[in-house]
């Protein structure tokens, strides 16, 4: 091995990970005053030279398709206008997945992480989703309440800025919110259907500025916050976070770091995060006071799980045996429509914000005798957008050639209405990862093995979901466009999703959960995770907005336990 | 995370908006975001109308990077039959479609066996039925080709052995049309621009609900 290179300064705080909690950690506390050291295992981001906002297809010589054709041959992993943001393929860094099993693991290795492009769909959890146990018997509480996250989802909607309108319903929580966004007209047929089947249809909650706030200037309707918005009027980490945190002089950034392990002293802290330092292919070693690990569900896991020691044999933390365990995700399923009543509409700009103006908050929390439990959230598609390869491809096929393709086209346009749901997942026992002992990645760290598996709670979910779906299509006036259907077929893959959760769960109970309420972990007060791994579950709405609103909450918690000398 | 694959081909994009944006940007010190003053300027520069280039195609001198010329030359004639110009918008070739398909062959291996085997197959086969090469083959006997290969039922078992091609060549002429700005003028997209608010025209709201299930 090469000599190993250790800082001689002690950071106040290391955070490991730029996305929604590494962003959110070192706004917090270099807010606070306290120094803080971010490593991330991507590159900087540059909005200037790496958004693609308000490019034609036509000013790029392949139009989108990727430099040597990589969409025309599914070679492509993520639209190329996309702000860059991960894949499902890391080169060098591959996973396992146990025999029989199905998972798809999305890494995202850029300043600013998943921010940079995610839907900015931004729900807060209800009182049932913190305490689901006492709900229906089902899933594992948290030793948070509602009522105690509240005050950090205000901190978090008022900091980010979130779009919406009070409706009083349960399983939505208000909010404070910034304006809402008017109905697209394919919306307002969605709004329509919805009041026939009386199944309500409200103002999206989404982070896009409709007001500007905190020096951020407001939305200027373009509808393409995921290829990145210069004007940070769609919420990132990156912006609206971590740059701004350079001006205090309190944050250093380091990129291309690939966090290893986490060295733990005789005292049983963390002294110090190995990394290795991409460029150089070498380990490097920062001492630090404490560490908050924000590095996505399933990566901070395996680095606490590859931070073996002989206090620690089973990792990190990890006296529980839970790190690793209660993996969920969001239980995905999509349906398409055609419908007649848009043909040929007028013409207008209706790029909006980017994703819908109007969404359906779960409606059934009340029904007794469903045959699964809890429930989905649905998200609009549809519009006049802007065309791209493969926008007609359907028209033209079924015009033949000649000017019917162009009449077919112009009919068609717009006509497609999409329905997403997005649905709970209770945690199981067959879901979770674990280290990979046969397999290393190019950085010479141990993978992840990945073991998963959907319940009947999940699969009835789905049937429900299409159901619900071709009743709002048919109310329409529209066609169905997908058939046969099979709920087991049909439900998205683990991971698909991009919400993984649960896999370092808090808990007020340190034989059963790595972490106490604050998301510290029971046996290493100064050691902290910031994502989505602290959940105890993964409700039907979005991990996002409450990755913020804990970790903003945790960060505050450990500049005062470093305030009062107990980290 | 600099894309070298931005155009510098015959592609004049609309200058004086995109300009002033990266002049908006020049003023940062860093990667971070626009201030609300900027913004507001670059939302100005915006919400001038995007024009795009009249045409995509290659002028005179173009000189194809993949195919020969004579293929070349087909494909554009093929691409204008599947899109032919109408009332209210010109033909594929004024979309740049040849070249679109042209330059990603040349990036592409896979791409180039089927647009190189694809159109040799087709001048064989209209000499083999008519005694000349597709290009040069009459009208009629070019619509005769076309309604084998894309008739409503599919394509003919007679022309089976270009049906792969078929599918990509429509595929990419209609892709390389809407892509461009003709084919994006034509379907009335109106995006693309910055607006202060979003608001919908009650006309096409209007227009909408009357022929929806709902009524007006």
């Amino acid at each position: 091995m090469f000599q190993v290179q250790r800082s001689p300064v002690v950071h106040d705080v290391v955070v490991v990970g730029s996305g929604a909690g590494g962003g959110t950690t070192v706004k917090v506390l270099t807010d606070l005053g306290i120094n803080v050291t971010l490593l991330e295992a991507g590159p900087n981001l540059d909005p200037m030279k790496d958004f693609k906002e308000h490019i034609w297809p036509w000013e790029v010589n392949h139009r989108g398709s990727g430099a040597n054709a990589e969409s025309y041959f599914g070679k492509q992993q993520w639209g190329y206008w996309n702000a860059p943001n991960g894949y499902w393929d890391v080169p060098g860094e591959p996973y396992s997945i146990a025999p029989g099993n199905e998972f798809k693991w999305f890494r995202s290795r850029i300043l600013g992480g998943r921010t940079n492009h995610y839907g900015r769909i931004s729900l807060r959890f209800s009182d049932y989703d913190f305490k689901p146990q006492a709900f229906d018997g089902l899933g594992f509480d948290w030793p948070v309440t509602y009522d105690e996250m509240s005050p950090w989802y205000d901190k978090a909607e008022e900091f980010i800025g979130v779009t919406g309108t009070h409706e009083g319903i349960r399983s939505a929580p208000d909010g404070k919110f910034l304006p809402p966004v008017p109905p697209r007209v394919h919306e307002m047929l969605v709004q329509r259907a919805g009041k026939k089947l009386n199944i309500p249809v409200i103002p999206s909650r989404m982070a896009m500025l409709t007001r500007g706030i905190n020096g951020r200037a407001a939305c200027h309707y373009c509808g393409q916050c995921g290829r990145g918005c210069h004007t940070a009027s769609a919420f990132t980490s990156s912006q609206a976070m971590i740059f701004p945190a350079l001006k205090t002089g309190k944050l250093t950034i380091v990129t291309g770091a690939m966090a290893r392990e986490l060295i733990v002293n005789d005292e049983g802290l963390v002294s110090a995060v190995s990394y290795i330092d991409k460029a150089t292919r070498t380990e490097k070693q920062i001492r630090c006071r404490a560490v908050v690990v924000a590095a996505s569900a399933c990566e901070s896991a395996r680095l606490l799980l590859n931070s073996k020691s002989t206090k620690f044999p089973n990792g990190v933390a990890n006296g529980s045996g839970v790190v690793g365990r209660y993996l969920t995700d969001t239980v995905g399923y999509s349906l398409g429509g055609s419908v007649p009543a848009l043909e040929n509409m007028p013409r207008h700009n209706c790029d909006g914000i980017g994703g819908m103006h109007v969404y359906v908050p779960w409606w059934e929390l009340d029904k007794k005798n469903k045959d699964f439990p809890r429930g989905y959230h649905i998200e609009i598609g549809g519009g006049l957008g802007m065309p791209q390869l493969g926008s007609f491809r359907g028209a033209a096929a079924g015009a033949g050639y000649g000017a019917a393709i162009k009449t077919a086209a112009r009919q068609q346009y717009g006509t497609n209405v999409n329905f997403a749901g997005r649905g709970e997942m209770i945690p199981n026992e067959n879901s979770y990862c674990e280290i990979d002992n046969t397999k290393v990645d190019q950085w010479g760290i141990p993978v992840l093995k990945f073991h998963w598996k959907w319940q009947q709670y999940e699969i009835k979910m789905v049937q429900h979901m299409h159901d619900t779906f071709t009743n709002m299509i048919e109310a329409m006036g529209g066609r169905v466009m997908q058939r046969p259907f099979d709920a087991a077929a049909s439900i998205s893959k683990g991971g698909e999703i991009i919400h993984e959760a649960g896999t370092v769960r808090m808990g007020d109970d340190p034989k059963k959960s790595a972490l106490n309420k604050w998301s510290q972990a029971h046996e290493v007060k100064n050691l902290l995770v910031a994502d989505a791994a602290p959940f105890n579950g993964n409700p039907d709405k979005n991990v996002t907005l409450t990755i913020v609103a804990n970790a903003w909450r945790a960060a505050e918690h450990l500049a005062d336990e470093m305030k009062k000398g107990n980290v | 995370m600099s894309d070298s694959s931005i155009t510098n081909n015959p592609v004049t994009p609309d200058v004086s908006r995109r300009d002033l944006f990266r002049i908006v940007g020049t003023g940062l010190l860093s990667a971070e975001f626009l201030t609300a003053q900027d913004a507001k300027d670059a939302h100005a520069a915006m919400a001038m109308p995007a024009t795009g280039p009249k045409s995509l195609k290659g002028g005179p001198t173009f000189v194809p990077k993949h195919l020969n010329q004579h293929h070349f030359k087909t494909l554009q004639h093929l691409g204008d039959l599947i899109m032919p110009a109408d009332a209210t918008s010109p033909a594929a070739s004024e979309a740049g479609a040849a070249e679109f398909i042209d330059f990603l062959c040349s990036r592409n291996d896979d791409l180039a066996a089927i647009f190189d085997g694809g159109l040799e197959w087709l001048d064989e086969y209209t000499k083999h039925k008519y005694g000349t090469d597709f290009l040069t083959s009459k009208p009629a006997e070019q619509t005769a080709v076309l309604d084998l290969a894309y008739g409503t039922r599919g394509g003919s078992p007679e022309v089976a052995g270009g049906s792969q091609f078929f599918t990509w060549a429509r595929n990419m002429v209609v892709d390389a049309y809407y892509t461009s700005p003709v084919g994006v003028k034509d379907i009335g997209y109106m995006g693309n621009t910055a607006m202060s608010t979003f608001h919908v025209p009650q006309e096409a709201v209007d227009y909408v609900l009357k022929r929806s299930p709902f009524g007006a």
